[in-house]
């Protein structure tokens, strides 16, 4: 029954990658001494970029469904809920409201108490890449943190909770956007004594000139980009054109009504955003 | 506890090689859920299923495609996945030196802990030479069947591996407008730089706790000695006062904070 159908909720709509996500992946506020800044937050990066779809013997796309253990029924959104396993098989259910009420008002909002030097943070700490765009009436207070840190590379550090979680976070413009990089919390980072790597030793000075000099001769002013490039993704993609030209295992399915698995492109999200597009008034 | 080597191989630098052993930097400490049937409290499992009619789909009847164009997909087989799968090798080679500065943070993705394996002189040397030039190395490697990009860094005299994200992952501003709206006047950024200026110290990891997954842990405990610990939904306030009545009172507000220190 497709009509039944089309009112199911999406499933799993939050994915991590921010591929679907057209919508702001969190919206809140920015502050800086008594200043407010409301922003709207994406993801900075994809994760993938050419996608393999799963389908069935002939063809049809396939979807992932939960589905319960006991009953073998496929669940929606509303008939799963969230378990802290205590012991074995024993959960502490945890709801949503509850998750959101034990974040504090002052946590919900990114309070840039301190700014340091972007180059001082060791990227041990660096976790994931967001962005964040002016919300409606911001764009001026915006503009003014961005190019206040911008004149001295600095970095707005702090803490707040997002979608059940507590992030630290390093927000620093690049081209008058601001980044937001996600933190991990020093806890979260093992030291060279936890790993039990072995203490430092005296090395004789000719080898360390000897590896200096190695570097020496194999050292560049930049990055070469061709480092970066994405190879496994070339390589699939000259793999698939092969074939389409050879026109083997291809197969064809009809495009009716089929919106799961479609790709939002973000950074035409983004563009409209920073354009002040989506704004109310 | 000591952790384990996850990998080990040669970090090969034109004919020297620097045999290491490879260690994760990070230990997640999110507190993890688990997904559970609000019926009968069990955990719940995925299986894949036809998008129409939601039937079941064994794994051995899956196939993988890539869509080609909307609803065409060209499919690929195991074997010819497989083919795209770079050569093993336990090298880990040296591409280039650059200064640390030239990679941006939204590329570093995953740190690692490089340890000597064996020959700690070399292992130490190099770090030490990597310290002296300010200079960190670019690296390729394949591990679990993948090629890694990395850039190796000095981190307290140890050598710490990370693997860089490509740049198709990577969302660059240069493709993005400036921001809309009327820039700053000069009144306007020289008290900001004012106000920063007043906010400015050292990074101290130190003074970062997650304190919500603290309350969240304490929360559950109470939870699972059967109190029923009340919980208040709080209220956001608005704010809406001008840019610069607020610039002028935030300058005055910290700079009192700090005489009284």
């Amino acid at each position: 029954m497709p009509r039944k159908k089309a009112t199911k909720k999406r499933r799993n709509e939050a994915d991590e990658n921010g591929a679907r996500a057209a919508r702001p992946f969190w919206s809140g506020t920015l502050t800086f001494g008594l200043v407010s800044v409301p922003v709207d937050l994406y993801p900075g990066t994809r994760t993938n970029r050419a996608p393999l779809r799963m389908l069935g013997p002939k063809g049809e796309p396939l979807s992932r469904r939960y589905f319960s253990q006991k009953t073998s029924k496929d669940l929606e959104d509303d008939e799963m809920i969230r378990g802290y396993e205590i012991d074995k098989d024993k959960y502490v259910v945890v709801t949503d409201e509850e998750l959101e009420r034990l974040a504090p008002e002052s946590s919900r909002d990114i309070d840039l108490r301190r700014f340091v030097d972007l180059q001082s943070i060791p990227p041990l700490y660096f976790d994931r890449s967001y962005f964040l765009a002016p919300s409606a009436g911001s764009e001026k207070a915006y503009q003014l943190l961005a190019a206040t840190m911008d004149k001295e590379d600095l970095a707005g550090v702090a803490t707040f909770v997002m979608r059940g979680k507590e992030y630290l976070v390093a927000i620093f413009p690049e081209n008058g956007i601001l980044r937001a990089e996600t933190m991990r919390f020093p806890d979260e980072i093992r030291s060279p004594k936890q790993v039990d790597l072995p203490e430092k030793t005296k090395v004789p000075a000719a080898t360390v000139k000897k590896f200096e000099k190695l570097i020496a001769k194999h050292s560049e002013k930049h990055l070469s980009l061709k480092e970066l490039k994405d190879e496994k993704t070339e390589q699939l993609m000259k793999l698939v054109e092969k074939k389409r030209k050879q026109h083997k295992d291809i197969i064809e399915v009809e495009e009716a009504d089929r919106d799961e698995g479609k790709v939002v492109d973000l950074m035409e999200v983004l563009k409209k955003s920073l354009a002040g597009k989506r704004k109310a008034a | 506890m000591a952790a384990r080597a996850i990998w080990k191989g040669d970090l090969k630098l034109d004919s020297t090689k620097v045999p290491v052993k490879l260690y994760s930097a990070v230990q997640d400490q999110t507190v993890r859920f688990h997904i559970l049937d609000v019926k009968s409290k069990h955990r719940v499992k995925q299986h894949m299923v036809e998008a129409d009619s939601g039937e079941e789909v064994a794994n051995e009847e899956i196939q993988k495609g890539f869509e080609v164009d909307p609803g065409r997909f060209v499919i690929l087989d195991e074997k010819e996945l497989a083919s795209l799968e770079p050569k093993a090798s336990r090298e880990i080679k040296v591409e280039q030196f650059i200064p640390p500065a030239e990679i941006p943070p939204e590329y570093y993705d995953r740190p690692y802990y490089l340890g000597p394996d064996g020959d700690s002189a070399a292992y130490f040397a190099l770090a030490e030479a990597l310290q002296n030039q300010e200079k960190e190395a670019v690296v390729r490697w394949v591990m679990r069947k993948q090629l890694y990009v990395g850039a190796i860094r000095v981190d307290n005299d140890y050598l710490v591996l990370y693997t860089l994200r490509n740049a198709e992952e990577v969302l660059s501003t240069k493709d993005l407008p400036r921001p809309a709206g009327r820039a700053p006047d000069k009144k306007e950024l020289s008290m900001a730089k004012q106000l920063i200026e007043l906010l400015k110290g050292e990074f101290n990891p130190k003074d970062y706790k997650d304190e919500y997954r603290a309350r969240v842990m304490e929360f559950v405990e109470k939870k699972a000695k059967g109190h029923k610990p009340k919980l208040h939904l709080v209220k956001t306030k608005k704010k809406t006062t001008s840019l610069d009545s607020v610039l002028t009172k935030s300058i005055a507000a910290l700079k009192k904070q700090k005489k009284a220190a």
